[in-house]
């Protein structure tokens, strides 16, 4: 029995420190609407200048002082993004933050180890909780006592904060209704600014915390971030009750699930967020978001098809990229496969994204299920290549049709972490079950038959099938499924008073994008010549986001350059220099700074002004997009 | 939009293409790839070691009289990037070898590619069983003793322990089951009067220490197996130390000796676990004399096991590409079959039947001096002596 007690202590510890980050980035969703992806980075920069400082001062005093110090130093940092970096592109299009805050977080990765080397650093013990307490036989460690008791007391302060003083109910007004707030007259920008700031402290101060139990290195934000943000949504966004609960309910799970399940850590936070997203869609103590109050067609330049001299040029461009293989190398064509089959990805996700403005964080599923089915097929039933090809992305195609049902239920972020979970699954089903796909030494050995195993050979087929996707999903926006599709993105409500069955219609929608995803993954299976359990992963769908939210989201063509300069850029910064992520990030930021729109919808927004100064074309339609903005 | 779109892709291809021709037609180049960004507490000290290598071998003259040239390539930490760096190295670069290679399934997706596209792969790190037998090939060899022998040299020191509940903790996946799965079998053959009461799999990088050394001393085993290494290693002592998990308990670890995850651990690191590791500071023999005082010159820092792995890695290549007398894939796969070289541990050997080199380790016990980790009673196990018979070996690897 006392065991029971025991393990259901430390799993409150845990649940400290995962509430104390998850209560920070709530608040900052719940204001700003900021999808913190950086929130690990302030998280693991807390822990290393709480390192330094805890190292510099001795004595209780300055242990505990160099925490909370730690934490106010990163709260700084924390403003100071916000105000230079944050602050300009709240009026870009929605999810594009996540790409600033992306962009920072690879710095952050590099920076760390810049500063204070390679080395895992262990820091000290707290002074006064070195050791633990007998309870009947079993020892509870004195240091997660006070972490058990200080997360209630950070809870019941954030109350107070939140319920008592006036920046409290300012915050809670601008978490329902942030543009009512302004029309008050609140001042949103330093309302913003102070929310990020304690949020920062709060993540920064959970790193801190951290210095007695774990090593500080230069992964930590990756190890916590996901976590996190489940826990966010498991309790539901902006509730800090809720963070509280979910960390609660996600760490006893765990401590309790080992004990008949020693693999079950892996999947565990994601299966809870699936079952908690099915039953109630806004999680535990969400409540539904309010419709939001745009009007798309004003704030975006209408989309049309190509004019014929656009569609000659495009043809022109084909035509040259097929004369690659005329003039370089072998390398050059391998990697121009590969940006190809990344257009493929890419062009997929913007499909579902920036035409039904639904933002998957898990479509690297599909993408992968593609790459599985082709090793499957190829390996176990020893099918020919073009077989393969044909029928591997339709294990995406199901995938993608059996939990794109569950999905489209939901919209949002809700949406995007549900789709992030069953990625996460399909993962780690793909890791766990070794018998039939290799686990994380996945499957070897599926190269190209002949008649495409040539660089050249395999990059016509790349070009040309990603040709094919382009155009096809291209006609596919312009036609009546992608009117009903861009309905559905727009107003749901009035969507479904004229008779169009919008659930349908967007998850036929993620079938088609899933499909198409798989497509892109089953040629990268040849491509590779084999199929890792990465190809499934976190870092490949963000990796499709940043190229969609690059090339612009409000485009209909952004996500084909989006792609092809991400994803040369990150190959040659990786083979060119040994600190690729500053470089990638401080690239990504400087993007989001002067193109907050994107690279094609900056570009789009250039050619409208020329041709607005140029001769008066239709001033009356112009004049109300540009007020709009 | 699409026209600008493929311009932009053609011209950004080129630039990939046709960049870094710096080193001369003559030079020997051999192309190396780590897990640099992902893992530095390891790659920095690898990297350390086999630029001290090609400095000694250039110094001597190089081979047969060429310059020796190692261009290196991070990976990311990813099977797919690791593929795309191993072909600018082949294709674009033209070098005569691929090196490198820390995580099991980069080493296996390297060497998958090296078969595929008939180039010679000396793997340096990934310790997967599989990279030498179940997926096996010509053009692949290895240098560190694999998840087998390392095993094989612990259950030796095991096997004589009285304890016969145990329990194991290792990281859920490949590496962490196959040194369980290895471990178990062997230690089952020699006692088989051991009980296995419990097996914890924490995520690799992601272990929640404090409910984990709960479940284990629950199931109250007499000695404990432990995988974990890095951080996940440096929280699970610590939870073990306040809890008292391993007092009174036999511990045996892998990994834990060597000098990137002990010295981490500082005045906590735990006393009298049985463990495999570098020593640097305890091994008196001409060879590592020589060596230590190299590096120590070159850096003013100690070396780490995986300076020893980097260093050797050159070394070995430029040995195979010096008896070969030609950068043919065929030919150095003849060279450096059955090769034997000087190494910091003493002589090795590649191994003709699987292309395993018989490089050892150390094997001894943790132990705390002056509030640091360090290994005490170590001895050298040569790797030959812990490999099963060729008749095994045989059924294990597919036929070329």
């Amino acid at each position: 029995m006392a065991f029971y007690v025991v393990q259901f202590l430390t799993g409150l510890a845990s649940a400290a420190s995962l509430f104390l980050v998850a209560s920070g980035l709530s608040i900052i969703f719940g204001v700003t609407r900021i999808v913190n992806f950086a929130h690990g980075a302030f998280y693991m920069i807390g822990a290393y200048i709480a390192f330094t400082l805890t190292e510099r001062l001795s004595g209780a005093f300055g242990f505990w002082g160099s925490i909370v110090l730690a934490a106010i130093a990163v709260a700084l940092i924390g403003v100071l993004v916000e105000m230079v970096l944050l602050r300009r592109i709240y009026h870009a299009p929605e999810l594009f933050q996540l790409l600033a805050t992306f962009g920072l977080t690879l710095m952050v990765e590099d920076l760390v180890v810049l500063i204070w080397g390679p080395d895992d650093l262990v820091g000290r013990r707290a002074p006064g909780f070195r050791g633990a307490i007998d309870f009947f036989g079993q020892n509870i460690p004195s240091y997660d006592l006070f972490l058990i008791v200080l997360s209630p007391v950070v809870l019941g302060i954030l109350w107070l904060l939140f319920q008592r003083t006036r920046w409290g109910v300012l915050v809670r007004a601008a978490t329902q209704d942030r543009d009512m707030v302004a029309a008050l007259g609140v001042n949103q920008k330093w309302l913003f600014t102070s929310v990020f700031a304690v949020g920062v402290f709060l993540a920064a101060l959970g790193g801190a915390l951290q210095i007695p139990r774990d090593a500080v290195h230069h992964a930590m934000d990756l190890r916590i971030i996901v976590e996190v943000f489940v826990v966010v949504v498991i309790g539901g966004l902006g509730s800090i009750v809720g963070a509280f609960v979910a960390a609660v309910l996600v760490s006893e799970l765990n401590a309790f699930g080992i004990l008949i399940f020693p693999k079950i850590s892996i999947i565990l936070v994601f299966l809870v967020m699936a079952v908690v997203l099915i039953v109630r869609p806004w999680g535990l103590f969400g409540k539904p978001e309010a419709p939001a109050r745009k009007t798309p067609g004003l704030t975006v330049n209408p989309w049309r098809p190509l004019t014929s001299n656009e569609r000659l040029m495009a043809l022109a461009a084909l035509v040259v990229a097929a004369t690659l293989p005329l003039f370089a190398g072998n390398y050059a064509l391998t990697v121009g496969s590969e940006i190809a089959i990344f257009v493929i990805f890419a062009v997929s996700l913007h499909f579902l994204m920036s035409v039904g403005g639904l933002a998957s964080f898990g479509h690297a599923a599909y993408f992968g299920l593609g790459a599985y089915g082709v090793a499957f097929l190829a390996k176990m039933a020893g099918l020919p290549m073009i077989v393969c090809l044909l029928l591997g992305p339709l294990l995406g195609c199901m995938g993608a049709a059996v939990f794109g049902f569950f999905a489209v239920q939901l919209s949002g972020v809700y949406f995007a972490m549900l789709t992030l979970a069953f990625a996460q699954i399909v993962w780690s089903i793909a890791f766990q079950w070794v018998s039939v796909t290799g686990g994380d030494n996945g499957i070897l050995g599926v190269w190209p038959e002949r008649w495409a195993a040539s660089p050249s050979h395999f990059y016509w087929l790349a070009l040309g099938v990603a040709a094919l996707v382009t155009v096809a999903l291209r006609a596919m926006v312009f036609s009546p499924f992608g009117y009903a599709l861009r309905a559905t993105r727009d107003s749901l409500l009035r969507t479904e008073a004229i008779g169009i069955n919008a659930k349908r219609i967007q998850w036929t929608a993620f079938v088609i994008a899933g499909t198409t995803a798989g497509i892109g993954g089953a040629l990268f299976a040849y491509l590779k010549g084999s199929v890792f359990p990465d190809n499934l992963g976190i870092s490949l769908s963000v990796d499709a986001l940043v190229m969609v939210l690059l090339g612009g989201v409000e485009t209909v063509s952004g996500a084909v350059i989006g792609a092809i300069v991400y994803k040369a850029l990150n190959i040659w910064l990786v083979s060119q220099t040994d600190l690729s992520k500053l470089v990638l990030g401080g690239f990504i930021v400087l993007i989001v700074v002067v193109f907050p729109k994107g690279i094609v919808g900056m570009l789009e927004m250039l050619a409208q002004r020329r041709r607005k100064a140029s001769p008066p074309g239709s001033p009356l339609l112009a004049k109300p997009i540009e007020s709009a903005e | 939009m699409r026209a600008r779109n493929y311009i932009v892709g053609a011209a950004f291809a080129l630039l990939a293409g046709g960049m870094a021709h710096s080193a001369l037609a003559q030079d020997i180049k051999i192309g190396e790839i780590n897990s640099y960004s992902l893992l530095p507490a390891f790659t920095e000290p690898y990297r350390k070691g086999w630029q001290l290598a090609v400095e000694e071998i250039n110094a001597a003259g190089g081979i047969n009289g060429k310059k020796l040239v190692v261009i290196s390539k991070d990976d990311g930490g990813k099977p797919a990037d690791a593929q795309t760096a191993a072909n600018e190295l082949v294709s674009s670069e033209g070098v005569a070898m691929l090196t490198g290679t820390f995580l099991s399934n980069i080493g296996l997706a390297v060497s998958d590619f090296a078969n595929q596209k008939k180039v010679f792969f000396l793997a340096a790190e990934p310790l997967t069983d599989a990279v030498t037998w179940s997926k096996g090939n010509k053009y692949t060899f290895r240098l560190r003793p694999s998840n087998y022998m390392q095993a094989a040299m612990l259950v030796e020191a095991a096997a004589k322990l009285p304890a016969k509940r145990w329990a194991t903790i290792a990281p859920n996946y490949e590496y962490g089951q196959s040194a369980v799965a290895v471990f178990k079998k062997l230690m089952s053959e020699k006692r088989p009067d051991i009980q296995w009461v419990d097996e914890q799999w924490p995520p690799q990088g992601k272990i929640d220490a404090g409910p984990v050394v709960q479940a284990v001393a629950a199931a109250n085993p007499e000695a404990i197996l432990n995988v974990t290494f890095g951080a996940d290693l440096v929280k699970l002592v610590r939870e073990g130390n306040t809890r008292g998990l391993f007092k009174g308990r036999e511990v045996v670890s892998f990994l834990t000796g060597e000098p990137e995850y002990l010295d981490p651990l500082k005045d906590e690191t735990p006393e009298g676990w049985i463990v495999t590791g570098y020593p640097w500071y305890s091994i008196k023999t001409p060879e590592h004399d020589a060596f230590l005082k190299a590096y120590q010159a070159k850096y003013n820092d100690y070396p780490r096991l995986g300076s020893i792995v980097g260093y050797q890695t050159i070394k070995a290549a430029a040995a195979i590409l010096a008896k070969a007398g030609s950068t043919d894939p065929e030919k150095l796969i003849t060279a450096a079959e059955g090769l034997s070289m000087p190494s910091p541990f003493g002589e090795i050997t590649f191994r003709k039947i699987d292309h395993q080199s018989t490089l050892g380790a150390f094997v001894g016990k943790t132990a705390l001096k002056d509030g640091k980790g360090v290994m005490v009673d170590s001895s050298y196990k040569k790797g030959s002596d812990y490999l099963p018979s060729d008749a095994e070996v045989e059924k294990l690897r597919p036929k070329d």
